[in-house]
C-alpha cells in the first residue's frame, strides 16, 4: 500500500508500544486525541536525563544543575521556535492545557468586573468551560456560548452578534476534541480584538496536527499539552503575550516565582518565572522539546497531509457500514472520527473493539454539551496519528462491522 | 438454589465456550432477555454511578427474599447485570452480603472487575450488596 509522503514503516519502528499485542491481537492504537504515543527518541531523552543530569534547576551552582537548567531552557527555546513566539519568556511551562487555562482564568479574577462578558464556543472540552464558570462565579461575569450547527461548525454570524464592548474574553479550541472541527480562529481573534477582548485558544487537540504561528495569529493566549504531541504527560505550555502576562497576577506562590521575600512583602520574579512556582517537571519539559524535534524532523506539513489522506480514507470506509453516523462533518477537520451506529450504545462497540486489540475512546469525551446538542449519550471516537496506516483503518472497519453483527 | 450453586451453574455454562466471542455473544443474549425494570424505577436515584453506560437497579423484598430488577442502555452491560441478577436475586439479604464474586473471574470477565473499568461492574456488585445490607437491617 502506498503511504504518500512518509516512510510509515520506518516511523512505526520509532514507537516501541506499537509492537505490542492486546488481547492476543496486534495493537491498533486509535486514541491519539486522548494521548499520543512516545517515540524511542523521546524515551531516550527521558532516560538520559535521569541517567546523567537529574538536578534541580535555576538555583544550583553545581554542574548537574547547570546542565539541567540549560536543557530545560533549551526546551523552552524549542517551544518558542515551534510556535513562532516573539520572546522566550512568553512561554510558560505548565503541567498541561488544563493547568494553562486555569492559570489564565485565575489571573482574570482581578481584571473582570460584574457584568463583563466571556464568550466560549459550544464545542469546548470541560476543561475550557468549568474554569470560566468558576471565574464568572467569582467576579459576576456572564458566560455566553457561541452556538454550533449540525455539522459541528461554529455559527460565526451568531458569534459576531454576541460580541460587544462588554466582551472581555473569548475562549475557543483550535480543534474540537470530540468532533475534530478546526475552528476559524483567525476570524475569531480579529473580531474579538476589534471590541478589545482578549482571546485564549486551546490548542490541545490542534498542536499535533497544525503548527500554529503565535505572531501571525496575533492571539493573546494559546495552550498545548506535550502528551498529545509525542511527549510525556504532565507537561505543557501556555503562550501569553507579554503585555497580558505582565497584567496577570501570579497563579501560585512558592519557590522560583519570587524576586525577594520578607515577611512584610514579596516581590515577584520576572517572566516566565512569575508563573512557574516550585520545581517544575524538568524531565518532562526537556522531553517536550525532544518531542517537538521529533515532529519537526518528520515535518508538520507532511504529517498534516498524511493524516488528511487517512481521514478521508477512514471516513469513506466507515460510512460504508450500515447505520453508521459520523458526528462532526465540518469542512475543515483533523483526523478524528466520532461516530455511532443506530441502535447500539457506543460503550458496547468500544468493548468489542478492545477485545480485537483496537483502542478507541467511547463516552462523552469531556464535552457533554456537544453530546446534549446531538441528543446522544456519547460516541465512539477513532483518532488517527501519522503512525497509523490504512491497513489499521481496515482493521477498525472490520472490527466495527463485527461489533455491529454481534450487537444488533 | 443457593447463590454458590447458581454461580457454579453459570461457570459451567460459560466453560462450554472456546473463546471470548462466544462468551460475549452469550452475554449479549442474556442482556437481551433480561426482565426489564419497571419504567417508574428508572429514576436518577436508581442510577449506579461509575458506569459509562446508564445502569438502573431496583430492589424490593418479597417475604424474606430480595428481588432485583435492572436495565441499562448498553447491551453488554445489560448482559453483565443479567448474570449478577441471576446469581443474587431472589435470595435472602444476609446470603447476598455473605456471598463472594469470584465466579466473575472464572467466567472470563476478570477484566471487567478492575475498579477503574468504566463499565462499573464493581459499582454494580457494591450496589447490590448495599441494598442487601439496607434490607437486612429492615428485616432485623
Amino acid at each position: 500500500m502506498l503511504e504518500v509522503g512518509l516512510d510509515i514503516q520506518k516511523i512505526r519502528k520509532d514507537f516501541p508500544i506499537l509492537q505490542r499485542k492486546v488481547n492476543g491481537k496486534p495493537l491498533v492504537y486509535l486514541d491519539n486525541a486522548a494521548t499520543s504515543q512516545t517515540p524511542q527518541q523521546v524515551i531516550d531523552v527521558i532516560v538520559d536525563y535521569y541517567h546523567r543530569y537529574n538536578a534541580n534547576i535555576h538555583r544550583g551552582v553545581h554542574t548537574l544543575s547547570q546542565e539541567a537548567t540549560d536543557a530545560y531552557e533549551a526546551a523552552r527555546g524549542k517551544i518558542q521556535t515551534h510556535f513562532n513566539i516573539a520572546k522566550a519568556y512568553e512561554v510558560i511551562l505548565t503541567s498541561g492545557t488544563t493547568h494553562s487555562i486555569n492559570l489564565v482564568a485565575s489571573g482574570f479574577t482581578s481584571l473582570l468586573k460584574k457584568g463583563d462578558e466571556i464568550l466560549v464556543s459550544a464545542m469546548e472540552h470541560h476543561s475550557n468551560i468549568v474554569p470560566w464558570q468558576m471565574l464568572c462565579e467569582r467576579t459576576g461575569g456572564v458566560l455566553k456560548v457561541i452556538p454550533m450547527n449540525e455539522n459541528g461548525e461554529l455559527v460565526m454570524g451568531e458569534f459576531h452578534k454576541l460580541l460587544s464592548d462588554r466582551t472581555k474574553l473569548v475562549f475557543c479550541n483550535h480543534v474540537s476534541n470530540a468532533l475534530g472541527t478546526v475552528n476559524p480562529i483567525e476570524a475569531i481573534i480579529e473580531a474579538s480584538h476589534k471590541v478589545g477582548a482578549a482571546v485564549l485558544i486551546d490548542g490541545a487537540q490542534a498542536a499535533a496536527h497544525i503548527k500554529a504561528d503565535m505572531q501571525a495569529l496575533d492571539v493573546d493566549f494559546y495552550t498545548a499539552s506535550a502528551h498529545k504531541m509525542c511527549g510525556p504527560t504532565g507537561v505543557g505550555m501556555l503562550y501569553g503575550k507579554e503585555e497580558w502576562l505582565k497584567k496577570l497576577p501570579p497563579y501560585q506562590g512558592g519557590g522560583e516565582m519570587i524576586a525577594e521575600v520578607t515577611f512584610e512583602k514579596t516581590t515577584y520574579a520576572d517572566l516566565p518565572h512569575k508563573f512557574e512556582a516550585g520545581t517544575p517537571n524538568i524531565c518532562g519539559g526537556i522531553a517536550f522539546g525532544a518531542a517537538l524535534d521529533y515532529l519537526n524532523g518528520i515535518g508538520m506539513e507532511a504529517i498534516a497531509q498524511y493524516e488528511s489522506d487517512l481521514l478521508e480514507y477512514a471516513t469513506a470506509q466507515l460510512l460504508s457500514i450500515e447505520g453508521l453516523r459520523i458526528y462532526g462533518t465540518a469542512e475543515d477537520k483533523t483526523s478524528v472520527i466520532s461516530f455511532n451506529i443506530e441502535g447500539i450504545h457506543p460503550y458496547d462497540i468500544g468493548t468489542i473493539l478492545d477485545k480485537l486489540g483496537i483502542a478507541v475512546r467511547t463516552g462523552h469525551h469531556c464535552a457533554q454539551p456537544i453530546m446534549d446538542f446531538y441528543g446522544i449519550p456519547g460516541t465512539v471516537r477513532a483518532s488517527f496519528s501519522f503512525y497509523n496506516t490504512k491497513a489499521e483503518v481496515d482493521v477498525l472497519v472490520e472490527g466495527v462491522q463485527r461489533a455491529r453483527n454481534m450487537l444488533l | 438454589m443457593t447463590i454458590a450453586e447458581i454461580q457454579e451453574e453459570i461457570v459451567d455454562e460459560f466453560s462450554m465456550f472456546d473463546d471470548w466471542m462466544q462468551r460475549y455473544e452469550y452475554m449479549i443474549e442474556l442482556g437481551k432477555s433480561l426482565p426489564l425494570i419497571e419504567e417508574q424505577y428508572k429514576t436518577e436515584d436508581n442510577i449506579i454511578k461509575g458506569c459509562q453506560s446508564k445502569v438502573w437497579v431496583h430492589a424490593e423484598l418479597d417475604a424474606d427474599k430480595l428481588v432485583f430488577t435492572a436495565d441499562s442502555d448498553a447491551i453488554i452491560t445489560k448482559g453483565i447485570i443479567a448474570i449478577l441478577i441471576r446469581a443474587f436475586s431472589n435470595q435472602r439479604p444476609q446470603d447476598i452480603i455473605d456471598s463472594d464474586t469470584e465466579f466473575i473471574d472464572e467466567i472470563g470477565l476478570k477484566e471487567h472487575l478492575s475498579p477503574t473499568r468504566a463499565n462499573g461492574l464493581v459499582s454494580m456488585i457494591k450496589q447490590l450488596k448495599l441494598y442487601a445490607v439496607a434490607y437486612q437491617t429492615q428485616l432485623n
